[in-house]
């Protein structure tokens, strides 16, 4: 589905965070939403996902505003993988990516033989197969932020928003998620994800959006957005942008005086 | 340990059966179900089948509104009597005696508990707010029980007649002892519409596991979860209490020993907490009247003695895991 955000405007106590944000992502594509620290990444997802209310402008998906979706239809159409990895009870991993499946499940329903196909499938996806009967809290960091992106995986929305989840994870992990991502999105789905990591923007995303003081500074490929220059007047570092071996590379050097 | 849902739910519903009709068995007047004779057919329906029915509705109210509480505060330590309303309803309650309107109209007492119970439930929805997190709503609950202890206090001060001060007191404590078929028909309707309203709320609760944004990523309306959970449980726990008075550690405890059974999920611990809410409360009452000819005990403070001792074991064996 086609992600377009028009001028958007949010505030978070009393500060306003957005301040004017516009990008389109595309199906197919995978999109990056890069920045520093508080420059509004967490909150334009939130803002896209409908969680938090936008002072002006607006939001579509495929065309239509998102305060116009049904609250049901909305939860099947878009999934949303929070930054904070919280679960709040020692559920079992395998119960945990089950959740994903509610938004498909009438009342009272049990899970249904392709539920449980597709929680198979995404615990696959995120290599967290062997972790079904172990509870959550027993995992690791790296190993619940894999059980929590099976829960959104299963959820199979069409658009999908993550916050930061290659934060944590091993080197091995970050590479087989995005390539998993990557798959996503080549099935002609959405995916937008909040990164630090500019060389995983660089290397996987299509489309990166580069956002500073609650603006979106620049967006375009990774070679257009992640230039020096941009990365000067937004971090404030000297950065080298580099292919090697075939891969892109973003390389920060020193903070610029 | 690991049980399949359908399992536990069936074991616990046989075993709530089970107790109900133990409570209907047992009594100082012998054990059967209607000993012979006008007598017996009297002790059945007007003193063990009015306190068999409120120990398995009142008891099942306890132990879900807990169990909804828990779940929707994603808190193991709250109980039902958090949000306020009991203590609301037994300001309604004591008021309903100190002013000698008890004396005067036969059910100015469960009366004056729900309104006390409706009271205290709009003061905590005008203070929390629809909208807000859990925090809110524990901050209203709190100030509004603080409210009513006080006046519960200011009321037993005041009270002239030593008489009405017993009264209160005992009446506090809580009891399922002498109630008749008229005070179940009265709170009987307001705690199964409360209890509807919580039993619902399962895919609510197994959402917010993972926290408010994710919950409503996956199509949960949370302002509806939080009025379902505050006025079911100002319904059930609010009539409940209009009527037996305050039961404490039913809420607290029914949910912390079926979570482990229940696989810690929030959802389908709210029909097994019921169910097993109506056992404990049953089973309690039951303890009750065997040691009746020894002692005579309320029921509240019998739970109260049992669920202490509970928590203290529970102290020991969190501190056991966490030793080095």
């Amino acid at each position: 589905m086609r992600i377009e955000v028009r001028e958007l405007h949010a505030r978070l106590g009393g500060r306003e965070v957005l301040c004017g944000v516009e990008f389109v992502a595309q199906p197919g594509q995978l999109t990056a939403i890069v920045g520093p620290n508080g420059a509004g990444k967490s909150t334009l997802l939130r803002a896209i996902a409908a969680l938090i209310p936008m002072t002006s402008g607006a939001v579509s998906l495929d065309g239509r505003d998102t305060a116009l979706w049904e609250r049901v239809e909305f939860s099947r159409a878009l999934g949303y993988l929070p930054q904070e990895r919280i679960v709040h009870w020692p559920l079992l991993a395998r119960v945990v990516v089950g959740l994903g499946r509610l938004p498909h499940r009438s009342f009272g329903a049990g899970e249904s033989d392709h539920d449980r196909a597709v929680i198979g499938a995404a615990m696959a996806a995120a290599d967290v197969s062997h972790l079904g009967d172990r509870s959550v809290l027993e995992l690791s960091g790296g190993e619940r932020a894999r059980v929590l992106l099976a829960r959104v995986l299963a959820q199979e929305p069409r658009t999908l928003l993550a916050d930061e989840p290659a934060a944590g994870l091993d080197p091995a992990h970050q590479l087989t998620l995005f390539e998993h991502l990557g798959s996503i999105a080549a099935a002609g789905r959405t995916v937008v994800v909040a990164l630090h990591d500019l060389s995983l923007a660089a290397r996987f995303c299509h489309n990166v959006v580069l956002v500073h003081e609650g603006r979106a500074f620049a967006s375009g490929t990774p070679p257009e957005v992640l230039n020096e220059k941009h990365l000067a007047a937004v971090y404030g570092i000297k950065a080298h942008y580099r292919v090697l071996d075939g891969v892109p590379v973003v390389l920060p050097l020193a903070v610029l005086p | 340990m690991r049980v399949s849902s359908r399992s536990l739910i069936a074991a616990l519903a046989v075993a709530t059966a089970i107790a109900f009709l133990l409570s209907l068995a047992i009594g100082p007047s012998g054990f059967g179900f209607g000993p012979p004779g006008e007598a017996g057919s009297l002790i059945f329906w007007e003193i063990r089948l009015p306190r068999a029915m409120l120990g398995a509705l009142v008891g099942a109210a306890l132990g879900l509104a807990g169990a909804a509480l828990q779940g929707y505060l994603r808190n193991p330590l709250a109980e039902p009597g958090l949000i306020g309303v009991s203590s609301g309803a037994a300001l309604g309650a004591v008021l309903a005696i100190h002013l000698g309107l008890s004396q005067a109209i036969a059910l100015a007492l469960p009366a004056g508990g729900l309104a006390g119970a409706a009271l205290a439930m709009l003061a905590v929805v005008t203070l929390a707010g629809i909208q807000g997190g859990p925090v809110t709503l524990i901050l209203a609950g709190l100030a509004v029980s603080a409210i009513a202890t006080a006046l519960i206090s200011l009321a037993l001060n005041l009270s002239q007649n030593p008489f009405a001060s017993v009264e209160m007191v005992f009446w506090l404590m809580g009891s399922l002892a002498d109630r008749s078929l008229t005070q179940v028909w009265l709170a009987g309707p307001l705690i199964l519409a409360g209890m509807g309203l919580l039993l619902v709320l399962g895919r609510a609760l197994d959402a917010l596991a993972l926290g408010e944004d994710a919950a409503r990523s996956l199509g949960i309306d949370l302002a509806r979860t939080r009025l379902a959970v505050v006025a079911g449980t100002a319904l059930s726990i609010g009539a409940a209490t209009a009527v037996t008075g305050i039961i404490g550690f039913v809420g607290l405890l029914v949910p912390h020993v079926l979570r482990p059974l229940a696989g810690h999920r929030p959802g389908l611990l709210l029909p097994a907490s019921m169910l097993g809410g109506a056992i404990f409360l049953l089973v309690a009452d039951v303890g009750l009247r065997l040691l009746q000819p020894v002692v005579d005990l309320r029921v509240g403070v019998l739970t109260a003695l049992f669920g202490a001792p509970f928590f203290v074991w529970l102290v020991l064996r969190k501190r056991g895991d966490l030793a080095p």
